[in-house]
């Protein structure tokens, strides 16, 4: 949801930080997305190519990592990926459990010229 | 050349509802976020734990929605402060909105701040908007899979409210259900039943209200 104001906030941050470096071009921007950030990622290049004429970071390709929860369990210490809708642990099947990670949402890196 | 940014993408959300949060700290207010669906019974409820809240602490409300100040004058009925946010069309409250209309309340006069979120079981729980607490209201007539099929919501927050209790014999509700798949994902929600047109079950929610008072 929410991909036009998600996508202009990219062209803003990415187009400071370009700003800041002094970058001619900018080829890529990484962006990291949890898998429970409850984001579409996949419109949001198409966004983006319009968004982003006219400005620093027009051209730039956007490389989408997506990251999945994990579960830590709070009786045996054991992480481990969560498969969906199943809240225990893995390894002790425990229910005392606390999802961890996977609402990850921000540009990592880029990579300029 | 790589740089390396680590920017939320969210951030101009972040940053606000941060600056929010500690707006009502130093002001001693406590922020609920009331979310659900459209009819789950967001309102009704609102109007009981007011009645039961207001002898005791200065309330001030936010009534979000689409369009039309139906709720806010169901509000403003009630002699309490409140101030009616129409988004035109967006499906949610961002942190900017709660923060441009707090100049309307007198906030050294409030001991407590209620969003009512425009009703939608998806996009209100992504955005935080200063609260201290949110509250997701499930009604009984919506159904027991609600939790499973819009998951996110109820694994943010502080307490799940089955609304419109009194209507369990007369749907297949599997309460067991509902309040399991919730605790699953967010052990320590606080799970409520009310009846909110009887004012049934208002008094527990009010005393886990209170126990986070900050004044």
């Amino acid at each position: 949801m929410h991909e036009y104001p998600i996508t202009q906030s990219i062209v803003r941050i990415s187009s400071e930080e370009a700003e800041k470096h002094k970058a001619e071009k900018v080829v890529e921007i990484r962006i990291v997305v949890g898998e429970l950030s409850g984001l579409v990622p996949e419109c949001i290049q198409d966004y983006f190519d319009i968004l982003s004429k006219g400005t620093k970071v027009e051209g730039a390709s956007l490389k989408i990592q997506k990251i999945s929860p994990k579960i830590h369990c709070e009786e045996c210490n054991f992480e481990s990926d969560m498969k969906p809708r199943v809240y225990n642990c893995a390894k002790c099947g425990s229910s005392k459990v606390k999802i961890v990670g996977g609402k990850e949402f921000y540009i990592d890196s880029m990579e300029v010229e | 050349m790589e740089i390396k940014v680590v920017r939320q993408i969210l951030e101009w959300n972040e940053n606000c509802h941060e600056e929010l949060q500690k707006e009502f700290n130093e002001k001693k207010i406590l922020m609920l976020n009331i979310m659900g669906s459209p009819g789950a019974g967001k309102t009704t409820f609102l109007t009981r734990i007011i009645e039961a809240l207001r002898d005791e602490y200065k309330i001030g409300v936010i009534e979000g929605d689409i369009a039309g100040k139906i709720d806010a004058e169901r509000i403003a009925n009630m002699g309490i402060p409140v101030v009616q946010l129409n988004t035109d069309g967006a499906c949610h409250i961002e942190a900017m909105s709660i923060k441009n209309i707090l100049p309307n309340f007198d906030l050294k006069d409030l001991d407590i701040l209620v969003v009512e979120n425009i009703g939608n079981l998806v996009c209100p729980a992504e955005f935080d908007i200063g609260e201290d607490l949110k509250i997701a209201l499930l009604s009984v007539p919506e159904g027991d899979d609600k939790v499973e099929k819009y998951p996110l919501m109820f694994s943010r927050a502080d307490a799940l409210v089955i609304s419109k209790y009194d209507m369990k014999d007369y749907f297949s509700f599997d309460e067991d259900r509902v309040i399991g798949n919730t605790l699953n994902m967010n052990k320590d929600a606080k799970v409520f039943k009310v009846n909110s047109s009887k004012a049934q079950g208002i008094d527990k929610v009010c005393e886990w209200i209170k126990s986070y008072i900050k004044r």
